[in-house]
């Protein structure tokens, strides 16, 4: 295993509502190697961007914050870092692509300006050499004439533009690494494909370490190197990516594969979950997924199982992880 | 609920009911905001001073002297003490009993001009919102009358009127009539065209049916809110006329007619001045309060234009 | 820019023949026989009948309106009964004296509103929050006349610090001047400072909300950047649509508060002019007005513009 850039261990992050204080990330560790792809796949609501926006310091607080854990970066402590570092990290260390391109761009400041904007922030350098970067960046993540588009404003770009241009920002102080929050979510599938062949393009380019969030199990398969499954806050498998495909260890994991459609299958009807995730506010104490499980036995919704090793570098959180065989539905 | 919960819940949130709704979900729909109304700090509040206020009003005829122009030449000028709450004014008439004498008339004649904005300024909203042909016209009208600084066009309207309750009642209900139907008038466009009023419709309900029975019961929300700021425009506009002398006769005196009476004595007796003063600003901050506490909860989305 | 300004100038106009109409028609709203009003209770038939001829109100209605507009056309608003002037000239002489008021509480409103907003924004839901709000409701409740006569009271009669009214001309003395426009000045912004506040306050809580100021942060941004020129920049377009009604406010604030501190402006020209029932002037003055306001209106609507690209910078998607 290479050196690991980013080190997550037993992230805690909380959220304050009406009823009191819960979280919505629980005990979550994970290990992202430089030059990796890591992808973090997960129904809606289960945690995954709660943990990138951990990363950065960037939980809205109130009403959320990092109840306990710790983030290392490059071997270094970020939680808790005073705020001046934290800005330090995000955008030269750290860059993060968000999931709506059409409200994540000042609309009122050209989007030149956005971009070199965020170069000079961190770096001592003229207007006249950031503009030249800003253009070539523009450049690199495909938009046409960019000198020209400098001076436009974010409503004259399309969603798929103002996503590149959100890469080039992320990207404008080369981070070693790249945090991508469905990145391709809020965009036709035409251009999804576009973006994720630049952002593969991209990481291999500069070899920095990717970090890429999606519900899609589609674009795990194309573009990363190991994912994380995470089901209610917590993790419920992780491994190299052939490894968890072939021989997924998790009754979710099973199921999320179940209800991909594929090609190469003549499938009548797609596979389906029973059942909903869990509010923030349930609490019980073992496994978050035993409700809709059909394999859960009295242990499972006792106790909380912890992640077990099932395989070469892969990781299952499920008692009954040996009985399991693929294809089977949850 | 878009926003707070985003990346954090793990349920996503409900839709927002349909506004068809049934007598009986629309009865507890009622209810349930009443609850919430109630659990707003700033509305109870609000409420509690206005009915304060209202309170004292109506108790008028037991309070102070019990008659605004009573006579008592030898207590004139006395400082607010415990014999005279609010002091004695020129000609020894209890200034408590003016001050609530006042408060009939003042809150009478925001009532009056919240009734008349009710009435036409939905009429006109409605009229407009719904059909498109009478839209611009009235507008245009709307318009021109609001070009006008509010307070100044009541002036011009009551000094041509001359003095009386009634001109005051009128000036100011024209000022505010066109607002109050542009408000009206933007609720009714946005619910014209939801689709249950386009299968009324379909289903042959004639026009006044539909603005009636679905359209104007559902632009309610912003109707209220604005109504309760009306009241509060309307007792310190009707200060302002009173002050210059365009209001009601000086036999019953309004607010601000007393301030205005106030002011030739305000080295001798500054509590002639600040009395009156003090009860306008009582009763327009708890109508300000309430109007809060209804926007909050009936409407969020007009904080931002209103503030 | 340029095109947009000319435009809205040009969308004016039916207004305008609308305003102009109702101010005409202002006159006609009297009961019973203006000319009998105008001449007060002791004046004789012959004088009346001078004051018909005068005004006009002789002949017949469509000839009353093509006069009043030929009088409009070369700039003629009419004469004032009272004082024997073209109300035009009587308002170009009052003119400065509210505008120099009229400015110096218009920066205070900016100033205090836009502080009092974002403080309040920034520091949402806590007591710094709930005392500046509490502050800008007590504005908005205050009778503005009242609140000068009572600031009279405390600074001009017990403390002795300001004078109790008139005004002098900031050219003469400035310092006068100062201490003069001040509690006026004061009295009109209470008010104003509340509306903008509470607005201010709104607009900059549903930015902070938005996705591009996480951006901003993401990019690693110092706080300062964040808040005072991502954050603020979109303020200002809610903030700017505020102006105009703050504008309105203020016109009409005016006419009171220069009765109460006898300053010799537009507006107690006006109140004046109602007092007595000089209609020529009340006609002229609520047109200029109304005029005015349009055109602050405009110049609002234009600075809206400018600051929201979207609006000035069609096109895309």
């Amino acid at each position: 295993m290479r050196e690991a850039i980013l080190s997550v261990r037993g992230l805690v992050s909380t959220f304050r509502t009406e009823s009191g204080v819960f979280p919505a990330v629980d005990d979550v560790s994970f290990d992202v190697a430089a030059g990796e792809v890591l992808g973090i796949v997960g129904e809606s609501g289960s945690g995954k961007s709660v943990t990138a926006l951990s990363i950065l310091g960037l939980l809205p607080d109130p009403p959320g914050r990092i109840a306990s854990g710790s983030i290392r970066f490059e071997g270094r402590e970020i939680v808790g870092l005073p705020r001046k570092a934290l800005q330090a990290l995000r955008g030269p260390a750290i860059g993060m692509v968000f999931q709506e391109p059409m409200t994540s761009l000042n609309p009122v400041f050209r989007i030149g300006d956005q971009i070199i904007e965020t170069i000079r922030a961190h770096e001592n350098i003229g207007k006249a050499d950031a503009r030249k970067r800003a253009v070539s960046l523009l450049d690199r993540v495909g938009i046409a004439t960019p000198e020209r588009r400098m001076d436009d404003y974010p409503h004259q770009l399309s969603g798929g533009m103002r996503q590149r241009v959100m890469i080039a920002i992320a990207l404008a102080c080369s981070p070693r690494l790249l945090l991508a929050d469905e990145p391709t979510t809020a965009l036709d599938v035409t251009i999804q494909a576009q973006l994720l062949d630049l952002l593969r393009d991209i990481q291999r380019d500069t070899g920095m370490a990717v970090v890429i969030i999606t519900h899609n199990m589609g674009v795990i398969a194309e573009f990363a190197d190991r994912v994380l499954v995470m089901y209610a806050g917590r993790v419920a498998e992780q491994g190299p990516v052939d490894a968890v495909f072939t021989t997924p260890r998790h009754p979710y994991t099973i199921g999320l594969l179940g209800s991909t459609p594929r090609l190469d299958r003549d499938e009548a009807r797609l596979t389906t979950i029973p059942g909903v995730l869990p509010q923030l506010s349930d609490t019980m104490p073992g496994c978050r997924f035993a409700p809709r499980c059909a394999r859960r036995t009295e242990a499972c919704v006792q106790s909380k199982p912890p992640l077990l090793e099932v395989g070469a570098q892969q990781q299952a959180a499920c008692f009954h992880w040996d009985t399991l065989s693929p294809g089977e539905t949850a | 609920m878009p926003g707070l919960t985003r990346g954090c819940g793990w349920v996503e949130g409900t839709e927002v009911a349909q506004p068809a709704a049934k007598r009986v979900v629309r009865r507890s729909l009622a209810w349930g905001t009443l609850a919430r109304l109630l659990r707003h700090r700033a509305f109870v509040i609000g409420a509690v001073l206005l009915g304060f206020m209202v309170l004292l009003a109506l108790l008028a005829p037991w309070l102070g002297s019990g008659d605004p122009n009573k006579l008592a030449v030898r207590m004139r000028f006395q400082p607010p003490s415990m014999d005279h709450l609010l002091g004695t004014d020129n000609l020894g008439r209890s200034m408590l009993s003016r001050v609530v004498y006042g408060g009939q008339l003042s809150l009478m004649i925001g009532l009056w001009v919240v009734l008349l904005n009710a009435v036409f300024g939905v009429l006109l909203g409605a009229l407009a919102g719904y059909f498109s042909r009478l839209d611009g016209p009235l507008m245009r009208f709307a318009d021109a009358l609001m070009a006008f600084p509010s307070v100044l066009l009541a002036i011009g309207i009551a000094a041509a009127l001359g003095p009386s309750v009634s001109t005051v009642v009128i000036a100011l209900a024209v000022v505010y009539i066109p607002r109050t139907a542009r408000i009206l008038r933007a609720s009714v466009l946005v619910v014209r065209e939801l689709d249950y009023v386009h299968s009324a419709r379909v289903a042959g309900a004639s026009h006044w049916h539909i603005l009636f029975r679905h359209i104007l019961p559902n632009s309610m929300s912003p109707l209220i809110v604005q109504l309760s700021f009306v009241f509060a425009y309307a007792i310190l506009s009707e200060a302002v006329l009173g002050f210059l002398g365009l209001g009601a006769p000086p036999t019953q005196p309004s607010w601000g007619i007393l301030i205005a009476e106030g002011r030739g004595y305000i080295r001798e007796a500054w509590w002639l001045t600040f009395m009156p003063g003090a009860a306008i600003a009582l009763t327009v901050l708890g109508v300000n309060l309430l109007g809060d506490g209804l926007r909050d909860v009936l409407d969020p989305r007009l904080k931002i234009e209103q503030g | 820019m340029m095109a947009y300004f000319i435009k809205r100038l040009l969308q004016c106009i039916p207004l305008l023949l609308l305003v102009s109409l109702l101010s005409f028609g202002l006159i006609k709203l009297v009961p019973g026989d203006p000319a009998v009003v105008m001449g007060g209770t002791n004046a004789t038939a012959a004088e009346i009948e001078v004051i018909r001829k005068n005004l006009g109100l002789d002949r017949p209605l469509h000839i009353q309106i093509l006069s009043f507009y030929g009088n409009l056309a070369q700039g003629d608003l009419g004469r004032s009964l009272l004082l024997g002037q073209p109300v035009k000239e009587a308002i170009i002489e009052r003119l400065p004296a509210t505008v120099s008021v009229a400015l110096y509480s218009m920066l205070l409103t900016l100033v205090f509103g836009l502080a009092i907003g974002v403080l309040a924004a920034l520091h949402h839901n806590t007591w710094i929050d709930q005392g500046a709000m509490t502050v800008a409701l007590l504005g908005v409740s205050l009778p503005n006349f009242w609140l000068g006569l009572v600031l009279i009271l405390v600074f001009s009669v017990h403390l002795g610090w300001l004078p109790t009214g008139g005004y002098v001309e900031p050219s003469t003395d400035f310092l006068g001047w100062l201490r003069s426009a001040t509690l006026p000045a004061v009295s009109l912004a209470m008010l104003q400072i509340g509306l903008l506040a509470r607005i201010t306050r709104s607009a900059m809580l549903e930015v902070l909300r938005q996705d591009y100021i996480r951006t901003a942060r993401a990019k690693g941004l110092s706080e300062l950047a964040v808040i005072g020129k991502h954050a603020l920049a979109n303020v200002a377009i809610p903030v700017v649509t505020v102006v105009g009604l703050i504008f309105s406010v203020l016109l009409s604030g005016s006419i009171i508060v220069e009765t109460v501190f006898s300053v010799p402006g537009m507006g107690a020209l006006l109140g004046n002019a109602i007092l007595r029932r000089d209609y020529p002037m009340i006609q002229g003055g609520l047109l200029f007005v109304a005029t005015a306001l349009m055109l602050l209106n405009i110049l609002v609507d234009v600075a809206y513009a400018w600051f929201d690209p979207r609006v000035r910078v069609g096109g895309g998607h």
